[in-house]
């Protein structure tokens, strides 16, 4: 947790939380330590986006307040952001306007 | 560190059922919308006093309405009730009165069609609350602890922030609350669809988690025959990946004790412990949507015998309310300086990591007995006095809801 302690972009706020909140914008460029590694950002992540605190593998579930927020679809990467492309709801998938186009074909 | 508040003798006022009030209002309450102008005029001429103006609109009758009437005017808070009738409404006027006066509590009604019109009605009711504010000026004072509070929560005008920084600090001073011995009450039932395994594993007994999943799951049928959709686009753009996560926002309110208790409006726990309030009605969808607004969850949250709200906001609410004060959290810190005045905590603060979570939770814990000390929260003293009351409909709670 001290690496996170020192960072002014990105907040733990569970202990038992796997990712880290983005409370400042990050662009690409930034540096960040995160669970010991210096992470290079190489796309902008806006503030409320999540990012992994630590490895996290296929299938593991995802925490976030202490609680689980769905399953890893692939291995994430520490410092890597996590959203619709790398993480799925245990509970019922994420309606997104693309969703709608999956009905049209 | 964070300063020993305990070591502070509060003092309440005692009740005859022996709850105990951190305020002492009159309470003036129209039982139909016919009578509200009058009781608002009378309320009026009382501004910056402890009276506060509270009533139902319908004409038609309604057990919940009744039931909400009966908890909030015997409430601790409230120490005298004058009650508003037109004369012609469905309103159980004399059943309420007689309620209210078993406690020992002044209490009068005045009919308007019986006493000569509005003007006549304003004035008898003017010389009455003033007479009656004397009379409740000497009620009893006794030691009031942690342990005698009831402390509800609710959110509103939310946005990324607030559950990120505002509802797990939330979470937190209610985990020291519940370690004082204090009762915690959190809601909205329609926004924990995703959480209900996570929640109910948390339920003192099995049966109970049982009736907690069975709660949200009435939940989202509700909602889903209003056309609520729960997760819109815009969350994802925002941040938000999972309908998991966007529960997370209100759940996380509640903190990580376990929960003690299922209830339902008018329901008013009797012993320390987190409780659930199930806000959204039982059996088929009827009249409307489960509540119109805040302050309809902030009235039921009083009606379960809340002292006093705790109400989160990122975009920046300014509501309050009528009978408990209302602690106002923001969790954005842009709304935080555009807003102060109406903002009793500045939860922004996590943000821009000039806090923790965990020193927000002891500030909100020691904002909440100053509040209880008689300082007035932001929004009571900016005179806010928010009330709303409309038709829902309520089967009793099971006999599994509330474990010994």
């Amino acid at each position: 947790m001290e690496a996170q302690q020192k960072s002014k972009k990105l907040l733990q706020i569970h202990k038992n939380d796997n990712v880290v909140i983005v409370v400042t914008s990050i662009h690409a460029g930034d540096h960040e330590v995160i669970d010991g590694r210096d992470i290079t950002f190489t796309q902008e992540i806006g503030i409320g986006h999540k990012v992994a605190a630590r490895h996290i593998k296929a299938g593991e579930k995802v925490y976030k307040c202490g609680v689980p927020i769905g399953s890893a679809k692939e291995d994430i990467p520490v410092g890597a952001h996590i959203h619709l492309h790398n993480l799925k709801s245990d509970y019922i998938s994420t309606y997104t306007r693309d969703s709608d186009h999956a009905f049209a074909k | 560190m964070h300063s020993p508040s305990s070591s502070q003798r509060l003092e309440g006022y005692l009740r005859s059922d022996h709850r105990k009030g951190i305020r002492n209002y009159v309470v003036v309450a129209y039982l139909v919308e016919c009578a509200h102008h009058v009781a608002r005029e009378i309320v009026d001429q009382f501004r910056g006093q402890p009276v506060h103006l509270i009533g139902f609109g319908g004409c038609y009758p309604n057990a919940y309405a009744d039931r909400m009437m009966h908890s909030l005017c015997t409430h601790p808070n409230v120490g005298g009730v004058l009650l508003l009738s037109l004369g012609c409404e469905s309103f159980n006027r004399r059943r309420l009165a007689e309620a209210i006066a078993t406690t020992g509590r002044p209490v009068n009604t005045i009919v308007i069609q019986q006493n000569y019109g509005t003007r006549k009605s304003i004035e008898t009711g003017r010389a009455w609350v003033e007479q009656a504010l004397k009379q409740i000026a000497d009620v009893p004072r006794a030691a009031i602890d942690v342990s005698d509070l009831i402390v509800g929560t609710v959110c509103g005008g939310s946005d990324a922030t607030s559950g990120i920084a505002a509802n797990p600090a939330v979470g937190r001073a209610f985990d020291l609350l519940v370690q004082k011995g204090a009762a915690t009450i959190f809601e909205e039932t329609g926004e924990m669809i995703g959480l209900e395994e996570v929640m109910s594993a948390r339920a003192v007994t099995p049966e109970l988690g049982r009736e907690l999943k069975m709660s949200v799951g009435k939940a989202a049928r509700y909602y889903k025959v209003m056309g609520h959709a729960s997760f819109a686009p815009g969350n994802a753009e925002g941040g938000l990946t999972t309908i998991e996560e966007k529960s997370i926002g209100a759940y996380c309110k509640s903190g990580d004790s376990p929960i003690s208790g299922l209830i339902k409006p008018g329901d008013v726990p009797h012993h320390g412990g987190l409780y659930l309030l199930d806000v959204v009605p039982d059996g088929e969808v009827r009249f409307g949507f489960p509540n119109i607004n805040d302050n309809a969850e902030i009235a039921e949250l009083i009606a379960c015998g809340s002292h006093l709200i705790l109400f989160t906001t990122g975009r920046g609410s300014v509501v309050g309310s009528a009978i408990s004060p209302v602690i106002k959290i923001c969790a954005n810190p842009e709304t935080y300086e555009r807003m102060s005045d109406d903002m009793d905590i500045n939860a922004g603060k996590i943000l821009r990591l000039e806090a923790t979570v965990d020193d927000v939770g002891h500030e909100i814990y020691d904002k909440v007995l100053e509040v209880v000390s008689g300082v007035p929260s932001c929004s009571e003293e900016l005179g806010h006095q928010e009330f709303v009351l409309t038709y829902k409909s309520f089967e009793p709670i099971g006999p599994s809801c509330l474990p010994a």
